[in-house]
This record gives C-alpha cells, structure tokens and sequence, in this order.
C-alpha cells in the first residue's frame, strides 16, 4: 500500500475513533466515502493512470473502500451498542416494588366436597339427581315410612312453612336429601345409581348444628343389588375421599325409617389427634341401609322385582374431617379471611385423573 | 337408655366381659352412649384393719400404724388426725394410682419408719372433697375385699342409644334377650309365681275409648306400709339418674325399666268412686305428678275417677291421687295405650316421661298378666299388705303373626351365606318359634314384644302411580316386608362386619357424564366466578325479614312458621341478599374491601325455586403504588355477568341490556341482560344507596344475578370453518355527536349494521360529555374494522363504505359526524 493510502486509512481509524456519535460517524463517513470524499477523489484519479498502473492501485484503493466501510460499520455497532446500554441503564427500575395485585378467587370448601363426591361416584356410574329445598311432608316423611306420629319426626327439628300446597299436603324445608330417593324412583324407570348432593335443614343451632347445613344422599336400584354391595360401595368411596386406601371401615346395625337392614358406618380414627385412618377408635360418619319395601311400593317399584341401598352423609362433617377444620359455623359466615384460608383454587378443579 | 351391669345380669348369665358386652351391644344395632365405671378407678383399694395406730417416732403429726390388708401385716405412716387402733379402713397397696393426688404410691420410708402403702380419704379416692381425714368404714367391713365391690361402687353404668323401633330393648330384660341371641350367654327365665287373691277388688275400670286403650289389668292391694324402698332399689334407681322415690312408686320406675313395663299406682284411699274409666278429655285441668296443670283435650285418652282426670294416660299420672308416705292402700294401673295416641298426647302436652317414651314405641301386648303378678309380689315384699282378684277390662289384642324368610334371600338381599340352622337359631333365641319349615324356607311365629317385625303399617303411595302399579308394588311389599325384617334380625345378630364387601358393577369401561348439563353450568360459573377474583360463599338460605323485603322478599308464603331465630325466618328473595349481610360483617370486621360469590337457591316464590349465580364487589380497593383505586363500577358488574355468561355458552351478540332492573339496584345504573324479549339471564348494578344505609354498608357497591336455569342448554354443534381472510384490515375512526340520553349500543350496533359483508368489528374507544360540548350532548368515538375479502378495497370503496357508517349511525341515533 502506498504511503497516502496508508495516511488515508490511518487518518480514517483516528476519526473513527473520535467519533462519539452517529451524526459524527456520518461526516467521517461521508469525508472519506462520500462524492467528494478522499477515497472517492483517489478512486476518479484512477482513470487517468497506466492500465499497468490502474490495475494495482486500484485493487489496492477498492481493499482501502472495503476495509474502511467495514471499520465504519463496526464503529456504528460499538456506538449503537453504547446508546444502548446508555438507555437501558437509564430505563433500570426496582425490582423488589411489589407487582400489581391480581385478585384471587377461590371455591368454597363445601363445593370443592361436592366436586369431589361427583368425581367419586361419577366413576362408579353414579349421576346426580336434584330437588326443591321446600318439600311437603309426603316426600320428606309419608313416603319414606315415617308416619305422622313417628318418633324419629322428633328426631328432626322440622321448619315449617304456612299455608299447604295444592295436594293439600304441608310444606317443610326438606330436613334431608332422601325426599330426592322418592322423586326419582317416581320419575325414572329402575336401574337408577344417583347420588343427591344439596342444602338440608334442621332448628337445631349450637356450636356443632347449624340450622342449615348439606347432604349428600346416595341411591341404588337394581335387581341384584346386596349388602355386600352397599359395603363395597361405601368402602371404596371413603378410601377415594380420604386419600386412604387402607382406611378401616366398619358397620354396625343401627335404624333408618327408610331402610331395612340399616346400618350406621364408622371410619376408624384416633380420637386425640384427629388424625384419621388408625388410631383404633372409631368415628360415626354415616347413615345407610337396603331401601326399605315400603318406600319401593309408596313409589310404585315392586320389591320383588327391584331391590338396593341407599345412604347419606354430612357434607360438612367429612369435609371438616378431610381438612381438619376445627368449627362448622364459619362455614356459612362468609368471613373473607376463612375463606382465603380454606378455599380452593378454581383451575384446580378436582378430577380423578389429577387426584381429588 | 342406661343400667347397670348387675342389673342386666339379674336377666343374663354371661361370662362376657364389660367391653366384651358393651361391644357386642353396638355391634347389634343398641349403640353404646357410654360407660360409666366410677369402680374402675378404685380396683386396688381394699378395705383394711388398722391393728395398732402409735405416735411416729420422729414426727409429731404422723401416726405409725400397723395394717392388716387381708394379704399380710403392713407398716404404714398416716398423717391423717383420726388414725386410730382398731378402725377400719380404705387401704391403697404400693403400686396403686390414687385419683385423688395423681400420685402412683411407691414404698419408702417417712423419717426412719417404713410406709408400704396409704390409708384413703374421700378425696384421695376422688369421691368426694371430703378430707378431714382418712375414711373411717363400718367394724363390719369384711378385711381384703375390694373396696369399692363393699361400697357398691363397682357396678359400671351402661348408657345405650336404643332406636326408635326398639320399644322392646327399652327395657334391661330386653336387652339381655338381644345380648344372648348375640351369643352372649343364656336369658333367665322370667316366670312370676301368681299371687294368690284375698278379696274381691273393690276398684274397677271401665273402657269409653277403645282405640286407645285395648286393654287394661289392675289390682288393689291394702294393709301395706310405704315408706323408703330398700337400699339396693334405691341404689339401681340412682345409678341409672332416677330419684328414689318411696316404695310404691319405685316398684312402678323398676318395673319401667326392667320389663319396659310402665306401672301407675293410684293412692286407693284418694279414689273417688270405685271405677277409674278411660275416656277422652273435655278440657279438665288437673296437676300431674310433676308439679304442673295440664288441660286434657277431646284427643287425649285420660283415666278420670268420679272426682275428674287424674291421669293423662300413658304419659303422666296425677298428683291428686299418687301415692306418699301415709298411703296403705293402692290400685295398680297395668295397661296397654294405643302408641300413636300416647305419641300425640305427649308431644301436644310436652311430656317426655319414661312412660311415654316406651308405649309410643309399643310394649309387649301380651306382658300384661306376669307383670301384674310380678308388681303386686313385689309391693307385698316391701310394703306387705294383701292383694285382691285383679280387675280387667278390654282384652288382650290380636297380636299373633307369622313372617315367612327364604333362606337363599340372606345372601341375595343380605350378602351372606348363612346356614339354615345357623338362621333359625338366631331367629329362635330372639323369642321367634318356628312354624313350619323345609329346605327354602322357615316361617315363624313373631314373638309379642316384636311390633317392629311384620306390622303391615300401611303404605302410603303416591297419589300418582296407576293403580295397576300400585297395586302391584303393594303385594311385593307385603311379601317382602316381614322378610327384610328377619334377614335384618340375622345379620345383625352375627355382625355386618361379616358380610364381605362388593364393589359395584361397572356399567360400562367409561361411565356415562355425571352431571347434566343445567348441573355443568353450576360448575363452569362457579369456576368463572372464582377466577374473576371472587371467593365462593355459602349462605342461608333464610335471613331476616325486614332485610328481605330490601331485595323484593315480602312474600308471607315463604317466611317460616318456626323459625329459629327471628333474623330467619324468611326465605331469601336472591343470594346476592346474603352476600350483602356477608359483605357487611366483613366490613364490621374491618376488611370492607369484598369480591364476594355464590351459587345457590333464590326462592322468588313458594313453588319456584331458581339457581342463581350472584356476585358483589364492594369496598374501597386497596392502594396500589401502579393502580389506581378506584371502587368497582356498575360495569365491573356487567363484566362479571359477560363472562360468565360467555363461559356458559350464551350467543353475545344476541344480548341486549334494558334499564329496568330490580329495585335493589340504584335506577340509573343498572341494567336487566335479556336474550330476546321474555328471556332475562341476568341483573347488574350498582346497589342501591337505600339497601347500602340499611345494611350498613359502605357504598358503593356492585352486585348481579345470573339466573343459571334460564340458560339455555349448550348445543352440540360442529363449528364451521373459521373466517381467516388474507387481506389485512382497515381501521378508521368515527366521532358523533349525538344526545346524552342515546345508548352507546344503539350507535355500535347502527355502526356495525352498516355494511355487514366488510364491517367485522365496531369497538367504542371514547365517550366524551362536558366543556366543548353543546349541553344535553355527548361524544361517542368508535373504531371500525374492515375486512376485504376478496381484493384489495380501491379509495372510493373505502369512502363509501365510511359514508354508510355515518349514515346508519345518524338515522338510528340523530348523531352528528364530528367535524
């Protein structure tokens, strides 16, 4: 390379160099590269050259043109790099300030017992039946074998409501689930496998009643349905629900109106800890028997022909026992701090596949 | 139901330890309550003789004694003032647990004189707070037996629950009769040797109420001397929380409980006239034994003398003819009351007597004659006297019945295989006599005392059912009724715990959905719902009237005849009533910031019950350094109701909003969501100022309700191809003008009506009211987007399109293109 050359490029880098910013870079480049730039001067002067002589110098000016153009381009990437860096320094926020809040919803834990129970049963061929919250007395006592004068109509504080319906027959909040057993063995043709999940009410309010409160009712007719299915059934439900799979379960006699032979279940657990599954006491969790002739036949189904079981079970009482919630009352107080506390979250819904 | 061990082994001869009793009992369906067994805490203590009591060497207060414990002569060093030669005393040996101190003694030496034990006070025994010293017993006390087996104290109390079918097992003999057909040991036989008349009674009944009494047995005894029952009467009477009495009257409590046979004395000396009749009451008054006036009503059955009522029958006796300490003659009331009628008497008197509560169960129809003779026996042991003929009237009723049991049924219906013999045993030790029987079945005699076996109560069907069907369904009961009861009576017996569990058929590999789909909307709300932010709630369903009323609740039809408590006792007109008491006690909490939710019952009238899906923010929003707080707005509300409406399905576009929403909502913002002209899905708003002061909430707050069984089913469409068009979309923007009251959706949807091929979507981006302005004016600013489909939209398209716009606008709203 020749000396001016050379002086060219050398006079080029320190202007590069000195370049602080793009409109600065622009005039080194436009002074070297541009229509009356040196380089562009070099290059008019060639024609007047020796072809010997224009073939060299010219190889050697267009290996300056490159060089340069290059050195440019890298210079504008240094100076666009620190404008950057510049602004993203300038642009730094705190990290540690708190994000803005999303609000965050949550299932009560009664729905989440409900879901679940659905989940449960739902794979054991079960679906839901519904009824009115305000029945008549055939429907929660007549035809579910507990007569006007029947002691067990004490048992249950009732609430009434004035006035009769057009059967003539008085209104009542339904005191249990069971008058949904008699709607529906009056709507569907056997086989039926239903479970009634709803509200359910008594005039009893202490620490551990509530004047409302939920059930969940289960119903099975078929024509060879036994105990030992009533038994399988309810075993396989309570292990799923607690998560236990060796849970001890056991059934003694008891009464029910409504079922013949009746049976009380108990879940073994231990008394002082509350923890459930060992423990060696035994825990009262529900109520449930073979469906009793009578309330067949009150629903036009030949017990000859169709038999089953049937049972129900506190909402509340297996939740609290699931959860270890200590009290049912706040249950129904909507205290916004209890619901953070044992709500669930909605996109968690309970699905067997992802474990209830 | 509570007795004692040693009373129920007057009836039963076991081997069978407590727990293996009390076990057995819940097994058999009469659910042990508890145990009391004050003994079993005193079980090392036996009663001592205190040979030589001497001053303690070395102390001045302690004494030295020498106690024989029946096992050997023991050093014992006793603080107590009244340790003295020759008594006789509580002993506790080294080893033993005094409740007392919580101390477990150990032998040691009290300032160099060996104490190998402890004499007990009241206290230490945890008896009583008696503790001036050591108990001092009788001389008589018998050295190195058990303490508490001398005092009595030994005999545990067993509570049992017993249910309402078992009017039977209300009774210690029936008890035990279960507990041997369990296994358990033998029943006593229970045979009372007649006691022979003397005279003619001069007292008899008379029967004017058939129904209610069938029958009745009395008998008078003279010449007796009541006074206070012997100590091991007393003793059970106490045990099981009855107070003694005097003799007459705790024979009638024993009897109760014994046989499940209620008894009534009537002081015969206080009879006027010479027949007690059993008749209907006609608003007599009389006072009962337990101190109150009860006025008897044409439904009760009374048993009156010539003076008027003295007995509500069945449920309690009165006090004008009862007997006391100067009573030697009396008339023995041993009868048999319809359980219905006794069941209504005492529920309409309020009566909860141990009578009662055994003739509304129903007592054995055939006990009557051994009972008598069992009474008077032992009236004449603790009172003397003599006893006459015994007076009847009625007779005893038709009792006798058979049910008839198929023994492949036990494992068909039962679940087990149970032998034949193995059936007709547990059948025959309950008091069932076998009738006939072959190799399917056995049919039996159903003993007296089992009304809840084969009763053939009547049906009561639906009123619905053809009678074919119900005809049909009434024989297969009447068939299959007595043989649940015998199959039950089996099982239980041997425990259900044998009965191995089934799982259920599987219908098929996959079951059938679980929910409907009215049932899945619930589900999808309430997890929408949830995700907006709001926490589920469950509230009552009842709640106060007056604040009913505030949300449209005044119906009388629905306020509870009993309720609880008088902020109860009407059934709620909408859930979103509750979520505002729910948002107020939050707010009295101190935490007024609420987004509350809840899916539940609305009860607009006594036969229409509606799943509503209702919501409320309210509450200030907390203060956040990047957002603004401000308070939700009747649109938030109409965000949650879009949302969730949109989850469930709903077709958007077809929704339109009128202004008349319900009164709980402020008039000017809120708004009704309709699809179509009959059909509202929802309500939203701002609650009202009026319904804020009277729950005193802060405002504002926002509320809906979406009416989740006015939803439509979804419909199981295939969906069409989406429109995905290649050319890129125009936007342009348009400000009217137009009149303050004209609806921001009548302007959008004249906008996007225009020109239905190339507008795809109409957005407002501003609304302007205020300086610059003409007054009653307002500027609405929207964006339209244009789809061309099939070429690139030429300049003259695009400004005809855009004068279409401003045309459909203007002739829909009156609106004005903003220059």
């Amino acid at each position: 390379m020749t000396d001016d050359l050379q002086t060219l490029q050398s006079e080029t880098d320190a202007a590069l160099a000195a370049a602080a910013d793009p409109r600065a870079l622009d005039a080194v480049r436009v002074a070297v590269l541009g229509k009356s730039g040196r380089l562009t001067a070099l290059l008019k002067e060639l024609g007047r050259a020796s072809p010997e002589e224009r073939r060299e110098r010219g190889a050697a000016l267009n290996r300056l043109k490159d060089a340069l153009t290059a050195a440019i381009e890298a210079r504008r990437g240094e100076l666009d790099a620190a404008a950057l860096g510049a602004r993203l320094a300038a642009e730094r926020m705190d990290m540690t300030l708190p994000p803005r809040p999303r609000a965050q919803g949550l299932i009560h834990p009664i729905s989440r017992t409900m879901e679940e129970m659905a989940a449960i049963f739902g794979a054991m061929g079960f679906a839901i039946a519904e009824g009115p919250d305000i029945e008549d007395d055939w429907r929660n006592f007549g035809a579910l074998n507990i007569p006007a004068h029947h002691p067990a109509r004490q048992d249950m504080d009732t609430f009434y409501l004035p006035g009769i319906d057009a059967d003539g027959r008085s209104r009542v909040l339904r005191t249990h689930t069971s008058p949904v057993q008699v709607r529906t063995m009056l709507n569907q043709e056997p086989p039926i496998r239903v479970i009634v999940p709803g509200r359910t009410y008594r005039a009893d309010h202490d620490a551990t009643h509530s004047p409302m409160f939920h059930q969940v009712e289960g119903l099975v007719i078929d024509r060879a349905i036994t105990l030992g299915h009533l038994k399988g059934c309810l075993i396989d439900f309570l292990r799923a629900f607690f998560g236990i799979t060796t849970l001890p379960v056991r059934f003694r006699s008891s009464y029910f109106p409504f079922t013949e032979p009746s049976m009380e279940v108990d879940i073994g657990w231990n008394r002082k800890t509350g923890e459930l599954g060992g423990g060696g006491d035994w825990l009262e969790i529900l109520g449930s028997g073979m469906v009793h002739p009578k309330v067949l036949a009150n629903c036009g189904i030949d017990p000859r022909e169709w038999q089953g079981f049937a049972f129900g079970m506190g909402i509340e009482r297996v939740t609290m026992l699931k959860h270890g919630i200590p009290d049912l009352r706040p249950f129904y107080e909507s205290d916004i701090r209890w619901l953070r506390h044992y709500g669930f979250n909605p996109l968690a819904p309970a699905m067997l596949h992802e474990g209830v | 139901m509570k007795f004692t061990l040693s009373w129920l082994k007057t009836h039963l001869e076991t081997t069978a330890s407590l727990s293996e009793i009390t076990d057995a009992l819940t097994m058999i369906g009469l659910e042990l309550e508890g145990v009391e067994n004050r003994g079993a805490a005193l079980a090392p203590f036996r009663v001592a003789h205190v040979i030589e009591a001497v001053q303690h060497p070395n102390a001045d207060r302690l004494r030295a004694c020498t106690v024989d414990t029946g096992a050997g002569l023991v050093s014992v060093v006793c603080g107590a003032p009244n340790a003295r030669t020759g008594m006789k005393a509580v002993f506790a040996p080294p080893g033993s647990f005094i409740p007392g101190t919580g101390i477990t003694l150990k032998v040691g030496e009290i300032r160099g004189v060996q104490s190998a034990g402890m004499l007990l006070s009241v206290r230490e025994m945890g008896l009583g707070e008696e503790h001036d010293g050591i108990l001092e017993l009788s001389p008589e006390a018998p050295v190195g037996v058990p303490y508490a087996a001398w005092a009595g104290l030994d005999d545990p109390v067993i509570d049992i629950a017993v249910t309402p079918n078992r009017g039977d097992a209300l009774s210690v003999r029936g008890v035990a009769r279960d507990l041997a057909a369990a296994g358990l040991g033998t029943l006593l036989p229970f045979a009372p040797a007649p006691v022979p008349a003397e005279f003619e009674s001069p007292f008899g009944w008379a029967i004017a109420m058939q129904d209610a009494c069938p029958w009745v047995l009395g008998r008078t005894i003279t010449g007796l001397k009541n006074g206070p029952s012997p100590q091991w009467l007393q003793d059970r009477l106490l045990a099981i929380g009855l107070r003694p009495i005097n003799a007459l009257v705790d024979v009638t409590n024993f009897f109760t409980i014994d046989l499940g046979r209620p008894l009534h004395v009537f002081d015969a000396g206080k009879i006027s006239g010479t027949t007690l009749t059993f008749r209907p009451g006609d608003g007599e008054t009389f006072k009962a034994l337990n101190g109150k006036d009860y006025t008897a009503t044409p439904d009760d059955c009374v048993i009156a003398d010539a003076a008027g009522v003295q007995s509500l029958a069945g449920v309690i006796g009165g006090e004008a003819t009862g007997c006391d300490a100067a009573t030697t003659s009396v008339f023995v009331e041993c009868a048999l009351f319809n359980p219905v009628r006794v069941a209504l008497t005492g529920r309409r008197h309020q009566v909860a007597s141990d009578a009662r509560s055994r003739f509304e169960r129903g007592i054995d129809p055939a006990l009557l004659p051994d009972a008598i003779e069992a009474a008077t026996r032992m009236i004449q042991h603790l009172c003397g006297g003599q006893a006459s003929t015994v007076a009847a009237a009625g007779a005893e009723p038709h009792w006798r019945r058979t049910a008839s049991l198929r023994f492949e049924r036990l494992a068909g219906l039962g679940g087990l295989d149970v032998a034949p013999d193995e059936v007709v045993g547990a059948l025959e030790r309950l008091g069932f006599t076998v009738a006939g029987r072959d190799a399917e079945r056995v049919v039996v005699q159903v003993p007296s005392w089992r009304n809840d076996i084969a009763a053939g109560t009547p049906l009561e069907p639906s009123a619905t059912l053809p009678a074919e069907r119900a005809a049909k369904a009434a024989a297969g009961r009447a068939e299959i009724e007595p043989e649940c009861d015998l199959i039950e009576e089996v099982l239980r017996l041997g425990g259900l715990d044998r009965i191995p569990p089934v799982s259920l058929p599987a219908g098929g590999a996959v079951p059938a959905a679980t929910l409907t789909p009215r049932q899945a909307r619930a589900s999808v709300a309430r997890r929408t719902l949830a995700a907006q932010g709001l926490a589920e709630c469950v509230t009552f369903s009842f709640m106060e009237g007056a604040r009913a009323a505030l949300f449209g609740g005044t119906s009388e039809a629905l306020r509870l005849a009993n309720p609880i408590a008088a902020d109860l006792d009407q059934m709620r007109p909408t859930p979103l009533a509750t979520l505002a008491l729910a948002a107020a006690r939050n707010a009295a909490r101190g935490h007024a910031e609420v987004g509350l939710f809840e899916i539940g019952p609305a009860y607009p009238a006594i036969d229409r019950q509606v799943q509503v899906a209702a919501g409320l923010r309210a509450g200030p929003p907390a203060r956040h350094w990047a957002a603004p707080a401000t308070p939700a707005t009747a649109m938030d509300a109409k965000a949650d109701v879009w949302t969730v409406l949109a989850a469930l399905g709903v077709p958007m576009d077809a929704l339109t909003v009128t202004a008349d929403a319900p009164a709980h909502y402020h008039p000017g913002r809120s708004g009704c969501v309709r699809q179509g002209p009959k059909t509202v899905l929802a309500t939203f708003g701002e609650l009202h100022p009026r319904v804020l002061a009277a729950l005193d909430l802060a405002g504002p707050a926002i509320g809906f309700e979406i009416d989740l069984d006015a939803v439509a089913d979804p419909k199981r469409r295939r969906k069409t191809a989406p429109d995905l068009p290649s050319f890129q979309p125009l936007r342009r923007d348009f400000a009217f003008l137009v009149d303050a009251g004209v609806a921001a959706d009548a302007v959008l949807r004249a906008a996007r009506g225009a020109e239905r091929t190339l507008i795809a979507g109409v957005s407002l981006f501003d609304l302007y009211q205020g300086d610059g302005l003409p007054e009653g004016k307002k500027s609405l600013a929207i964006e339209v987007v244009f789809q061309p489909r099939e070429r690139t939209l030429t300049d003259a398209e695009i400004e005809a399109a855009c004068q279409k716009v401003v045309a459909a606008v203007a002739k829909a709203t009156g609106a004005a293109l903003r220059g």
